[in-house]
């Protein structure tokens, strides 16, 4: 499973899916042909926005290191990403605001290695978020 | 060409500790051949859905081995392997269904099975039809992406977890009276909303179990069909695909597989959704059965609640659905599901039911895999 | 001339206080307050480790700044609890930050100085011309023996110092005192460090961080006067407030860079995230020492002079605000994040 993983790591470490120049569609998982256009679509490769709201969720129970939530979230550019979110059950809520951070996603027992990727957070408020 | 059912079998459904991979799908095809009254050297063609004995039992390459064990090795019949998660068994009726009507075989036998209990993770290897890359990174599982589209599903049409409980309750209810069920008592609404989660708002008592089983029917062309049989069953069948991940569909409040298979299926079959009087839907989780009443068309989008909680769907109801007890209480034995339903839709049209035979002429069922990426609607007529 | 042109710090949002960890041990919580000047520690969540704290942290240093990643011409991880004891962390924060591939990376380990060390790496490589920035991050998630003194203060965070030709302070010179002092260490294969107890103090901290600092000044011809803040590696409070006291500092000089009350030790970060607080408030022209410690033994000294462009430099979240963003963890829901329950 190593290679399968670090094959998209780049997409998983940050934000990256794929565009279609031809219908202006996003992507993620990134995509190397366009579902609307086939193979008229034009793909690019572009990062996608860091923060989005929760579509939905549950919460997991009976897996390994749960309970933990699974959330759809939809970027700021409408696209879905199924994400886990590094937060409490408790936390969690219809609408909740988001931005993505980076977190372990397991490992393969003690001696495999770690699987590294992109999570979702509460939006931090405002006394904490980046007054630039 | 028109396509008839003509023989039935099935294994029972559930933890068979006793019972191997191959006595299990050998008991149900012995029981199809011999409820078809054809000889075994009359099968042209085997047709076997199957999800993962790769990952359950280390072992592929099953057809060739089901039909050598079926004793049909020296008959050198193809036997054909399909994939298609819990939708296997749908897929291998179609399969079958296709090979009669295209004229290039007159008997057939379309096949299910599934040995679960041989492994430890039997939900890893069923949540291997979600994607893998994309959605079992995240941690997710079947339940939990059904649970997301329940939650949406739920919130915005008012449904309640009463509702889903409500389809377990049915479901249990019908199993009592069917000798193959996994499930064979009947469970309370209370119980249901006290069992634990397993993800919210879908609990232990809103899932099917991951069974051992198998199923078997024989198909024939219809004029080989009236020579065995007063009773053929004719079938027409139509499979839709959609995005395998959730992110990826438009929709989520709409199973698009579902609503184009039937859309099919009712076409040639000549008939709409008001003309069912039977169904043997996809519960792997009771929000999917509701889901699915409004995808098939016998409710509104957003009504399918209201099915379940006036009783239409139970038996007495005007659409009785899963009187087997669904794969809720049937038990889901995966890849043979799919010819389990059609199995129970032939003996409630045969009136072979027993105590949960309802008045039945045109039968549905619904085979789905994973979350919907593949759905396929068989539609039965006397 | 090697500049910072941006820093970035990451502190995980769950905390642990005295009182808790002293009452599993039936230990005097306010003793220890007291002795130690720490009141509660940072915790990683069960999904956060050195690795996903140094991409925080670095990925804030760049949110804050308009470069090019792939100027980066370099990455040091500096860190005790490395996920991996070989594969380095460098590349991870590589490949998270969109690097590329044309860097010179590393992991370092030198106890808590670790972060300095790449500090001093990128100063070097910056100033000789060999890359155009250079990251150099501290970071770790501290491990402690359960009822060990060090589970008060052992604690996660992480800092991270990008450094180039321009930018929001200066770093006018750095200086090194090193010795082999065998004050606390971990062997291979062991899960929790060992340590010399009070040897860790007179031997091992005072005499490496007061002859770095004394060392640095003489070098480079500086006097305390010329400093308005000093910021010392903190493995507890007490440490660089006498460190302070004892090469001429006020205490007023000290408390804008001590975090160790609120977040206690954070290792290879400790001294860097001080650095940070300090950053956050400097104004241009103001001057300020650091000097870290690493077991082992050594420190890292360096003087720092802030310049016109911190004015335009976005500074929030401040350090400060981080630290007051958390939640608190009981000694069992610890253990848990620790992954010190065996399942």
């Amino acid at each position: 499973m190593i290679p399968r993983f670090w094959r998209k790591i780049k997409y998983r470490y940050s934000l990256r899916g794929t565009h279609c120049k031809n219908c202006n569609s996003y992507f993620y998982p990134p995509r190397d042909l366009c579902p609307n256009c086939r193979r008229k679509g034009i793909i690019e490769e572009v990062n996608l926005p860091t923060c989005g709201r929760v579509l939905s969720y549950t919460v997991v129970w009976g897996e390994k290191g749960s309970p933990y939530v699974i959330a759809l979230i939809e970027l700021e550019n409408k696209v879905k990403i199924l994400s886990q979110l590094a937060c409490r059950p408790e936390e969690v809520y219809d609408g909740m605001e988001v931005e993505c951070t980076f977190r372990k996603y397991g490992e393969d027992g003690d001696a495999g290695i770690i699987y590294y990727g992109t999570k979702f957070i509460p939006k931090r408020g405002d006394g904490y978020v980046s007054k630039e | 060409m028109r396509v008839a059912i003509i023989g039935v079998g099935c294994s029972k459904f559930g933890e068979l500790w006793e019972k191997s991979f191959r006595e299990i799908y050998l008991e149900a095809g012995l029981k199809a051949i011999e409820d078809a009254g054809i000889e075994g050297k009359e099968i042209e063609a085997l047709y076997v859905g199957n999800m993962s004995s790769g990952m359950y039992l280390n072992q592929e390459h099953v057809a060739a081995l089901i039909a050598d064990y079926a004793g049909l090795a020296e008959l050198g019949i193809p036997a054909v392997r399909v994939e298609a998660a819990d939708a296997s068994g749908g897929l291998a009726l179609k399969e079958a269904y296709m090979a009669v009507a295209s004229g290039i075989h007159k008997i057939v036998v379309a096949a299910g099975v599934e040995k679960v209990t041989d492994v430890g993770d039997a939900m890893k290897i069923a949540s291997s039809s979600a994607d893998q890359e994309w959605e079992c990174f995240a941690g997710a599982n079947l339940p939990a992406l059904y649970a997301l589209i329940a939650r949406l599903h739920m919130k915005r049409f008012g449904g309640k977890e009463e509702d889903l409980a409500l389809v377990a309750v049915k479901n249990h209810k019908n199993a009592v009276n069917n000798p193959i069920a996994q499930f064979r008592r009947e469970i309370s609404v209370e119980e249901v909303l006290n069992s634990p989660y397993i993800a919210e708002p879908l609990k232990v008592l809103d899932s099917a179990p991951i069974s051992d089983g198998a199923a078997a029917i024989v198909l024939a062309s219809e004029e080989v069909a009236r020579k065995y049989t007063d009773t053929p069953v004719f079938i027409e069948c139509a499979q839709a695909s959609d995005y395998v991940a959730l992110q990826n569909r438009k929709d989520l409040l709409t199973m698009n597989a579902v609503v184009k298979a039937a859309r099919e299926a009712y076409r040639r079959a000549k008939v709409g959704a008001k003309d069912i009087d039977i169904a043997e839907l996809h519960d792997s989780f009771t929000f999917a059965e509701i889901l699915e009443y409004e995808d098939l068309g016998f409710a509104e989008k957003g009504k399918g609640y209201e099915l379940i909680r006036e009783g239409v769907t139970e038996i007495g109801g005007d659409l009785p659905v899963n009187t087997s007890g669904g794969l809720k209480a049937c038990g889901h034995a995966i890849g043979a599901t799919g010819i389990r339903q059609a199995v129970e839709i032939v003996q409630q049209l045969r009136n072979e039911a027993g105590k949960r035979q309802v008045d039945a002429e045109v039968g549905l069922s619904l085979n789905i895999g994973g979350t919907g990426a593949t759905a396929i609607v068989t539609i039965y007529k006397r | 001339m090697s500049f910072i042109t941006s820093y970035g710090t990451y502190i995980p949002r769950f905390r642990i206080r005295v009182e808790e960890v002293a009452r599993i041990w039936g230990e005097n919580a306010n003793a220890i307050k007291e002795g130690l000047g720490i009141k509660e520690k940072s915790v990683p969540d069960f999904d956060e480790d050195t690795a996903t704290i140094a991409v925080e942290a670095a990925r804030e240093a760049f949110k804050r700044v308009k470069i090019n990643p792939k100027d980066v011409g370099a990455v040091f991880v500096g860190s005790e609890s490395h996920p991996y004891a070989v594969k380095p962390t460098a590349t991870i924060v590589g490949e998270a930050l969109g690097i590329g591939n044309e860097y010179f990376a590393a992991d370092l380990e030198f106890a808590c100085k670790a972060g300095t060390a790449g500090m001093q790496i990128c100063y070097a490589m910056v100033k000789s011309g060999m890359i155009k920035y250079g990251l150099a991050i501290g970071s770790d998630t501290a491990q402690s023996r359960p009822g060990d003194a060090l589970e008060y203060a052992a604690a996660a965070g992480g800092a991270a110092i990008l450094i180039g030709r321009e930018g929001i302070a200066e770093i006018k010179a750095t200086y090194s005192y090193t010795s082999d002092t065998p004050d606390f260490w971990r062997r291979d294969l062991q899960p929790y460090p060992n340590h010399g107890g009070r040897f860790t103090g007179e031997p091992a901290y005072f005499r490496h961080v007061i002859n770095a600092a004394k060392g640095l000044m003489e070098k480079y011809s500086y006097s305390v006067e010329d400093f308005d803040y000093v910021v010392f590696h903190q493995p507890n409070a007490k440490f660089p407030l006498k460190a302070a006291s004892l090469l001429g500092f006020s205490k007023e000089q000290v408390t804008p860079g001590l975090l160790v009350t609120e977040v206690g030790n954070t290792y290879s970060a400790s001294s860097l995230i001080g650095l940070c607080a300090v950053l956050d408030i400097a104004k241009p022209e103001e001057r300020i020492l650091l000097v870290s410690f690493g077991s082992g033994a050594g420190s890292d000294a360096f003087v720092i002079e802030v310049t016109e462009e911190i004015l335009d430099y976005p500074r929030n979240p401040s350090v400060r605000d981080k630290i007051s963003e958390k939640a608190y963890l009981d000694y069992s829901t610890y253990l848990k994040h620790r992954r010190k329950i065996k399942t």
